[in-house]
This record gives structure tokens, C-alpha cells and sequence, in this order.
């Protein structure tokens, strides 16, 4: 029995177990694809939000506030790469300047610092990229941009160094309540027990609640288009580039990336399911056109992968974090759609804190630490401290992935290291081999034996994704 | 930090071709850094015949044609670091590597650039749908079986009529998968018109030019394909759209020079070749720097990767023994006259010239297949050199030899132009 | 009859009219006489060099690629193939070690050197 059962190894799910791991607590992540960060977690903008954008007083206001720092915060004891780019938000004539003033009070109102808003002119000084057509803009200083599937990664990966366990390939497709707490049950038929179950199920957050018994609210799931381009393009821009939001979301973006690509992004369309990632002609003609009306020297030639998130929505507009009204000992964490990332950190606090009032005690873990390893200390290496590295370590000194220089060692770390990457695409998020401009051309047969060797399976085991996505189909 | 008369960065047939010339021209220290377990770059993978005729007289295949090279390396000594990833080269010449040993420094008198190519991958081209495994690149493929031996899938359908998706659909087949169709995007192929022939003829697989691959499906391995057709602007015709299942997607639609080592280092690229802009001994902008093979230019033949790989390596060795001889000029120093590319001529290869220096080849390539065409070198009013050809195509590289004699005392800039004869 | 044809010898892959006429083939379209070779051939009795790969038994994941070292009949491609799964060679391999003898009228032969 399991002091606390998570289910989703998203960002949201992994920021709670790390929170949850500074306490003498026993807690169970469950996640039903092969690996962490595989749903809203690794497609979506990235972006650290200002703050500007929510309702005063909702939740997503006062989480975006609070989770800015404790997040920026969180990404330095874990090693996350960020950068503060800060944000434009820009307006295309005087009907959208109306709406910045607007926005401008309302990021006053949410206690956001240093905001301020500038002239066509004075924002094409900080940012000459920017469209001629761009009559004024909202400067937020604060904003920044973080690699979302590294946190969610690192941010499992240290709950499990601090005793925290993950289950995967762990379909959830029953939960039973009973005296003691809840029994979750896999479409494999594993269970697993817990006394309290809290819902990080993303997208999928309204199916969990109802197979609990609280059928509260309906998610309603829209898909985000987006296009990566090469590092080629990396310095573009200096910072995120927001057009004025509307009822759509926070429109079609244009940013660097903290690993120094270029991105944008996104669309915003209801799709059937969580699952609908597919991208379109349309959606990613849309971005394209839409990027360049904000930057129009962007070089779209330089995109070297696009790809597609679904991020769930409640009709509220609010982040939907309480104790169930229905079910006791349910912990909802569901609709975090944007900010959610950024809001992360604070969205754990805050969720923890509601475990505690429900009774789950908070008792400190002495043996907690935040700190994680920083995966990329070696690339960051100057090339006299990579040389004294590479004589103790001589899998560090061969290179695999050559677009981003990723060397043997590095993978080797991944796959052995919480939470263990299993298979190519695992992999790729965790130390970039195969991201680059070849997309894996020229290292995958490389990685793909790496795994093999790292978990004594043969080769045609390995898959891109779990599953059944196998990368070959046998031997000659 | 380590000294070397010659550095050439990449071991594939470029590398090796420029490292003998270099050799044979009087430079006895020249290393080859290669990143792989043994040199010979991506022929050793292409084990198909066809290599060799012009250059060496007689058909091999790609690993005959790698083993040919390494041997005179072997027999000159020259010193292969295996296993070794340059990481940079600058303007001044020192060349940075990584290997199990650490990090490799060496001062260079000259570097020669011989990184070889990459495929363009699905991102580039933007392709909408799902991303499940079984979508490669074709010389991904080709890497998995032809040096693994693995089987990549049953049912494929292949996206370009580059060479080595022509190559991998007949080697899919001999291995009994079935390729259900090649989709060219262009009117017309990019592959060499005998291995439509040998490769797609030989075992009824249909060749569907104007047609693209509009649509991925498939969420964890490839389910299948939706092909249309598209229209002159390469749009795709809604109506022709068709489902063809298959467990496997080979993309071969393009080589882009691996040129990152050479922006860092501050060479000037040429927009249209993706490589360098050199001289006629393959010298790029920075003095000491030279470029050949696929990192220059995209051939269609290893052939003419050795004899580009030649001038590279007969350049960096009188470029080194100019500067042991103290010389007061090098190559470099002589006035050039640019190239330029004419009606017809997608680009002319080398980007300029020295007119002083002797016979020059110039390499090109059309910007659309056309029937007997006949190709004029011209400088001014002045026609250097004119050539007829039976016909041509954008996918066929074309060699035009001009005369010393009427290179000397040419001051402007040299047109090379196409025009199609009746 | 009338055939025509894309000359697979050298890269330039010139277009040849063959026409044939009680046995005897008249080649036209030939950039040199390996075309008028080729085209006779190819209306005659086709042939083609198969390259492949054969398993190296002592060594994991690791193939050695061979041809056919002369070309064989075009139908017999297959049957080549065929004969090429079931074997397998121990390394060391050197470029012209018959792998198989005796394969459809030829040997096949290794193109690489295993170690």
C-alpha cells in the first residue's frame, strides 16, 4: 500500500512525486506509455509565462504568479536548460494595442514584475526581427523559455533517486475504492494500491476521475501544430514573440528554444482524442503563415521536424486543483493546459498542501535531495576539461550523434540513469542524439545497439516508442 | 598541441583521394580524421556495382571501390585517426577533435574538408501525419541491412527518385519485400537514368513522377501512406489522394553537404551547392582551407568525387610547400575571375577561377532535363569553350574542359549558359 | 522489332534503338561500343550482376557484402538471392574469397574484407 499513487508521468505528475519525495511518504507513479513526458509533456510551446494572460484571482493567475520563480528555482537543482528570453507581445494596429493596455493592467493586477509596454519602434530596437506591421508591444521581463520534457525527466528522475517508484506500460483502466484507500488496476492486470490517488492524467483526466466515480467535468482536448527549425535559425529572435491572445488561445508564437533551435507554434483545433497528435497540411501551413506575419525574415527552410500536442481544456478556462467533491482521497490536478508548465512547481506545492489538509501526513524526509546530476555537464565542458573527462571516461570521447555532438557516454548515462530511457525516442529526449538537422539519419543504428547492449536484449528488440513500433522487422 | 603539415577532416573516398594527392605531390605529413571504425565514409554501405569505370577502368562496388583508396593510403603511411569527430576548425587552421584518447588538437598548414553529405529527413519536408518507426531515410535503411543485416520492412513505398532510393528499391525487393511505388515530386527523376532501368524496371515497380507523399499514418509502426499527385506549383491535387498500406517509408529526396564545420570556421557558402565557394584547386575563401567530394558539391558519382578530391589534395600540398618554401605568393594571392551561372545552369562549380592557372574544368548542373543541348563558356563576348551534349538532366552532372590558352588575359566574370538545339 | 533502351553500363546511361531482325541486332544511340554489347545482350539474354550480402557467422550483428562475379542470367536473380540467405561465412573474409562457388553458372564473391 502506497502512501500516495500518481497517475501520469507528465510534468504535472513528476513535479508532484518530487514534491511528495522531501516527505517520509511511499509514493507510486504510474504511466501508461513506455516512457515519462510522453503526452502534453514533450509537445507544447516550452514557454515560462509571464503571468499577464490569466482572469485575476482564478487559480491559473495566482499559480503563474507563485510558479515563476519556484520553477526557475526547481530547473537549477535539477539541471533543466532555460533561458530567460522575456516576451513580446505584439500588437498589429490599434485595435490590438487596446487589448495590450488591457493586458498590461491585468499582468499589473497578477503582481507581475517589470512589465511595460512600448512603442512599434522601440520594440523592433530590442527585437529587429519583428514585423514593420507590429505598432506596439508588451514587454514582460520575466518570461523565459524551459525544455519541457527535460524537467518532466529530471523532475521524475529525482523523485525516484529520493525513493519514488515508476511504473510503466501501466494503462490504468480500473480504480476501486475501498476502507483503506484506492486499488488501481492495469489493462495488463498488475495493481497497485494506494491510500490517497491523485489524477495527473493530462489529457486523459476526465476518464480517470469517472473510473473513480467522480464524473465532475469533461475535458475537452485541442491539438497544437508546431514546426522546429535547425539552430541555424536559433537567433532569430532574442525573445518569445506572442501576438495579442484571443478566445483561441494565445495564438501562433515565435521563439528560441532553450536547447537554441527556433520554434513555432501553435495552432489551436479540437481534435477527438489526447492521442489525436497527427499534424495536417492545413495546421502546418497555418503556423508557417501566421510565424511569418510576426517575423517575416524567418527562414522556413531551416525546419527539421514538425510535430503536434494536445493539451486538454476545461470550458471553466481554470486549472481544476481540489480535493474530488465526490470521492474522498481523489486529488484532481486535471485541465492544466497552458500555463501549466510554468505553473508547475507551484501547481505540486499546492497539491501537496491539499494532501496534508486531507490528512496525509507531511512529515520531512532527511534523506531528500533536490539536487540532480546535470545530465549536459559534460557538454558544456571546455575542451581541455572534456580531454581530462574522456582519459577517466573513453566512452565520453566517441561521438554518435554528430548534428549535436552526443557522445557514447552520454548515452550510456541515459539508459542507466532515473528514470531509464528504453527505447530511441527515450533516448533522443534525454540527450538530444537524433534531435538535430539529420533527425537520426546517421546515429539511430548506433543508439539502437547502445540499448541493446545496456539492457542484454537483442537488437531487433528495441523500438522507437514502445509498443509495437519496431525499428526493423527482422534479420536478413 | 599537435603539428600536421595536411589535415583532412573526413576518411570517405574524398578524404582518401585528397590524402594521396597530397601525399603524391611532395607533402609526406598528412593525417586523415575520420569518425567511423574504419575509413571508406558511406560506400561501405552501398554494396551495388557501378563504381570505378571512369576512374579506375574496371566496375566495383562501393566497399572494392573504399578498399582501392585505403589501400594506397595504407602503402603511403599516411595516419588515419579512427573513431575521431572533429568538433571544430578555424580560420588559422587548428582542427579540434574527439576520441577515446581525449581531445586532439593539431595545427594544420592546410585543412581539407572532405565531411561528405547528409540525407534531408521528413522534417524538412514537412510531411503531415503521425511519426511512427518505420519512416528512414533511405541510406539509414541501407546502413541497417547492408552492415547489420537486419530486415528495415515487407511493404515499402519510397519517397524521391534520388539514386540511393532507387538503389534500396531494388535491394528491398531482391530481399522480398515489395515496393509498392517510388513518388517523385519533379516531372521528372533525380536518379541516373540506368537505375530506373536496373532498379525499378527490372521489378515492376511503378515510378509515379508529379506525385508526393501528403500524408503519414500509423501510431506506433508505419500503417501507411497517403500519396496524390501534385500540380505544376507541387501542390497537392485533393482528389487524387490515395491510401497505399505499407509498414516502411524510404526518403530519398536530396544530399545536403554537411557544411557546419565550415560556417564555424567563417567560409562563405554558396547558396545553391550548399558547399563552399572555391577556387579551381577546390580552394575555399580562407587560404589553407580546401573542400571536395560531397561537402562541396553533391555528385551523382564516386568517380568524380576521387578526381575533385585530387585538385583538393594537390592544392593543400602546394599551398604547404609555398609556405616552406617561403614563397612570397601563394595560389591565393593571383586575382580571380567569378563564374556565373547562365540560361539553363542551376550552378557552376568552381565559383571562380584564376585564368593564369591552366586547363580548368568547370562542373554544372541544369535546372530542368532538356534534349540535345549545347553548353558555351563565355567570358564578355569572348566564347571560351562550347560542348554538345545528346541531352541532360538535372540529376547528371556536366564537365566542361576549358583551355588554357583561352583562360589566360580573361578579366570578367565567365558565363556558362544552355541552350536546348533542335 | 523495335526495342528501346536505357543503357545501364556506365552512368551515362545513353538511350539505345535496337533493332532486331532474323537474330541479328543493329544498335543505335550508343556513346561507345560497350552500348552495342549491352543492347544485344539485352534482347537476346538478359543478364544482370546481383550484389548482395551474406551472414558472417562469428561475428554478431555483421555482414559481408559479395556479387556475382560475372552476371548472371536475369531470371536466375532470385535464385541467387535464395542461395545467398542460407549461407553464411566465418571471418576472416578478404575482398575475392568465394563465399559460395558455383552459383548459377558464376561464384560469389566477397566486396569486403571482414576482420
Amino acid at each position: 500500500m502506497f502512501d500516495v499513487v500518481i497517475i501520469g508521468a507528465g510534468v504535472t505528475g513528476g513535479m508532484l512525486a518530487r514534491a511528495l519525495s522531501r516527505y517520509r511518504l511511499s509514493v507510486c507513479v504510474v504511466e501508461k506509455a513506455s516512457d515519462v513526458a510522453c503526452g502534453a509533456s514533450k509537445a507544447n510551446s516550452g514557454i515560462i509565462h509571464g503571468g499577464y494572460d490569466p482572469l485575476p484571482h482564478t487559480l491559473k493567475a495566482k499559480l503563474n504568479t507563485a510558479g515563476v520563480p519556484l520553477l526557475y528555482k526547481a530547473a537549477d537543482e535539477l539541471h533543466v536548460p532555460y533561458r530567460k528570453t522575456g516576451s513580446l507581445v505584439c500588437a498589429f494596429g490599434a485595435e490590438e494595442e487596446k487589448t495590450l493596455a488591457a493586458l498590461f493592467a491585468r499582468g499589473k493586477e497578477n503582481g507581475i514584475p517589470d512589465l511595460k509596454l512600448l512603442s512599434g519602434d522601440a520594440a523592433r530596437a530590442i527585437e529587429p526581427a519583428l514585423s514593420a506591421e507590429v505598432t506596439g508591444a508588451l514587454l514582460v521581463p520575466s518570461a523565459g523559455v524551459i525544455c519541457p520534457y527535460m524537467l518532466t525527466i529530471a523532475a521524475i528522475g529525482n523523485a525516484m533517486d529520493n525513493g519514488v517508484t515508476l511504473l510503466r506500460d501501466f494503462a490504468v483502466c480500473g480504480i476501486a475504492r475501498d476502507k483503506d484507500g484506492f486499488t488501481v488496476r492495469a489493462a495488463s492486470g498488475d495493481t497497485v494500491r494506494g491510500r490517497f490517488v491523485a489524477n495527473c492524467a493530462g489529457g486523459f483526466a476526465d476518464r480517470i476521475s469517472e473510473m473513480a466515480g467522480d464524473n465532475s467535468f469533461t475535458l475537452l482536448p485541442r491539438a497544437g501544430e508546431y514546426l522546429l527549425l535547425d539552430k541555424t535559425e536559433g537567433a532569430r529572435v532574442s525573445h518569445t514573440i506572442f501576438r495579442v491572445p484571443s478566445a483561441a488561445g494565445k495564438g501562433v508564437l515565435v521563439t528560441p528554444t532553450a536547447d537554441g533551435n527556433l520554434l513555432v507554434g501553435p495552432t489551436a483545433d479540437a481534435v477527438k482524442t489526447p492521442e489525436s497528435t497527427e499534424t495536417t497540411p492545413a495546421g502546418l501551413a497555418k503556423v508557417a503563415t501566421l510565424a511569418k506575419k510576426s517575423v517575416p525574415s524567418l527562414d522556413l527552410r531551416q525546419v527539421i521536424t514538425s510535430f503536434a500536442g494536445v493539451r486538454a481544456s476545461e470550458k471553466g478556462g481554470d486549472f481544476i486543483i481540489k480535493m474530488s467533491d465526490t470521492v474522498a482521497g481523489l486529488l484532481q490536478v486535471a485541465a492544466i493546459d497552458s500555463p501549466g508548465l510554468t505553473a508547475s512547481a507551484a501547481i505540486a506545492e499546492y497539491a501537496v498542501e491539499l494532501l496534508g489538509r486531507a490528512g496525509l501526513p507531511l512529515e520531512d524526509n532527511p534523506a531528500y535531495c533536490g539536487e540532480r546530476a546535470d545530465s549536459f555537464a559534460f557538454r558544456h565542458m571546455s575542451d581541455e576539461e572534456k580531454d581530462a573527462y574522456i582519459k577517466a571516461h573513453p566512452a565520453y570521447g566517441r561521438v554518435i550523434c554528430r548534428c549535436e555532438t552526443v557522445s557514447e557516454g552520454e548515452i550510456r548515462d541515459a539508459i542507466r540513469r532515473n528514470p531509464k530511457a528504453v527505447d530511441t525516442d527515450g533516448v533522443k529526449r534525454r540527450t538530444r542524439a537524433g534531435m538535430g538537422r539529420c533527425q537520426g539519419g546517421f546515429c539511430l543504428p548506433y543508439v539502437r545497439r547502445l540499448l541493446a547492449e545496456e539492457n542484454s536484449v537483442p537488437c531487433a528488440s528495441v523500438t522507437k516508442k514502445g509498443g509495437e513500433s519496431y525499428l526493423t522487422v527482422g534479420k536478413l | 598541441m599537435l603539428q600536421h603539415d595536411i589535415v583532412i577532416v573526413g576518411g570517405g573516398p574524398a578524404g582518401m583521394a585528397a590524402a594521396v594527392k597530397a601525399y603524391d605531390s611532395g607533402v609526406r605529413d598528412v593525417v586523415i580524421i575520420d569518425r567511423e571504425e574504419t575509413p571508406g565514409g558511406i560506400l561501405r554501405q552501398c554494396i551495388h556495382n557501378g563504381f570505378g569505370l571512369h576512374k579506375l577502368g574496371r566496375e566495383l562496388t562501393g566497399p572494392e571501390y573504399a578498399a582501392v583508396y585505403a589501400e594506397m593510403v595504407k602503402e603511403r603511411g599516411i595516419r588515419v585517426y579512427t573513431e575521431t569527430t572533429v568538433t571544430a576548425v578555424t580560420a588559422d587552421r587548428t582542427v579540434t577533435a574527439q576520441s577515446r584518447d581525449g581531445m586532439l588538437k593539431v595545427q594544420a598548414g592546410a585543412v581539407v574538408l572532405a565531411m561528405g553529405c547528409r540525407e534531408r529527413s521528413r522534417g524538412a519536408l514537412n510531411i503531415a501525419g503521425t511519426r511512427p518507426a518505420g519512416v528512414y531515410s533511405a541510406g539509414t535503411a541501407q546502413k541497417l541491412m547492408n552492415c547489420e543485416g537486419f530486415s528495415v520492412g515487407r511493404r515499402a513505398v519510397i519517397l524521391g527518385s534520388g539514386d540511393i532510393g532507387l538503389i534500396m528499391a531494388r535491394r528491398m525487393s531482391l530481399e522480398g519485400a515489395k515496393v509498392e511505388a517510388v513518388c517523385e515530386l519533379m516531372p521528372y527523376s533525380g536518379g541516373l537514368a540506368r537505375n530506373i532501368e536496373q532498379c525499378l524496371h527490372d521489378f515492376d515497380i511503378p515510378l509515379y513522377l508529379s506525385h508526393t507523399v501528403a500524408e503519414i499514418h500509423g501510431d506506433e509502426r508505419l500503417a501507411g501512406v497517403t500519396v496524390a499527385a501534385v500540380d505544376e506549383h507541387r501542390r497537392i491535387i485533393d482528389s487524387t489522394r490515395r491510401f497505399i498500406p505499407c509498414d516502411t517509408l524510404l526518403l530519398s529526396v536530396g544530399l545536403i553537404p554537411e557544411n557546419e564545420l565550415t560556417r564555424a570556421a567563417g567560409i562563405p557558402i554558396d547558396p545553391v551547392t550548399n558547399g563552399a565557394v572555391v577556387d579551381e584547386h577546390r580552394q575555399t575563401a580562407i587560404p589553407g582551407i580546401f573542400a571536395c567530394g560531397n561537402v562541396l558539391q553533391v555528385h551523382d558519382l564516386v568517380d568524380y568525387v576521387s578526381d575533385e578530391a585530387e585538385l583538393a589534395g594537390a592544392g593543400a600540398a602546394a599551398y604547404v610547400l609555398a609556405k616552406h618554401a617561403d614563397s612570397e605568393t601563394t595560389v591565393a594571392d593571383n586575382i580571380t575571375v567569378p563564374t556565373v551561372a547562365g540560361d539553363g545552369v542551376r550552378y557552376v562549380l568552381p565559383q571562380r577561377v584564376h585564368p593564369q592557372s591552366g586547363d580548368v574544368a568547370l562542373f554544372l548542373r541544369v535546372s530542368a532535363p532538356a534534349g540535345r543541348v549545347r553548353f558555351t563558356v563565355r567570358a564578355g563576348d569572348t566564347v571560351l569553350a562550347t560542348a554538345v551534349r545528346p541531352k541532360a538532366a538535372p540529376g547528371e552532372m556536366e564537365k566542361l574542359p576549358v583551355k588554357a590558352e583561352k583562360l589566360a588575359g580573361v578579366t570578367t566574370p565567365i558565363t556558362v549558359s544552355m541552350e536546348e538545339l533542335a | 522489332m523495335k526495342r528501346e533502351l536505357t543503357c545501364i553500363i556506365c552512368p551515362r546511361g545513353c538511350l539505345l534503338t535496337a533493332e532486331i531482325e532474323n537474330g541479328s541486332v543493329t544498335v543505335r544511340g550508343n556513346g561507345c561500343p560497350r552500348g552495342v554489347t549491352y543492347a544485344e545482350t539485352e534482347c537476346t539474354h538478359p543478364r544482370r550482376t546481383v550484389t548482395s550480402t551474406v551472414r558472417v557467422s562469428n561475428r554478431e550483428n555483421t555482414m559481408v557484402s559479395v556479387k556475382t562475379r560475372e552476371p548472371v542470367d536475369k531470371a536466375d536473380m532470385f535464385k541467387v538471392m535464395e542461395r545467398l540467405r542460407a549461407a553464411a561465412v566465418s571471418a576472416p573474409v578478404a575482398i575475392g574469397d568465394i563465399v559460395l562457388a558455383d552459383v548459377c553458372g558464376t561464384d560469389i564473391v566477397a566486396t569486403k574484407a571482414i576482420d
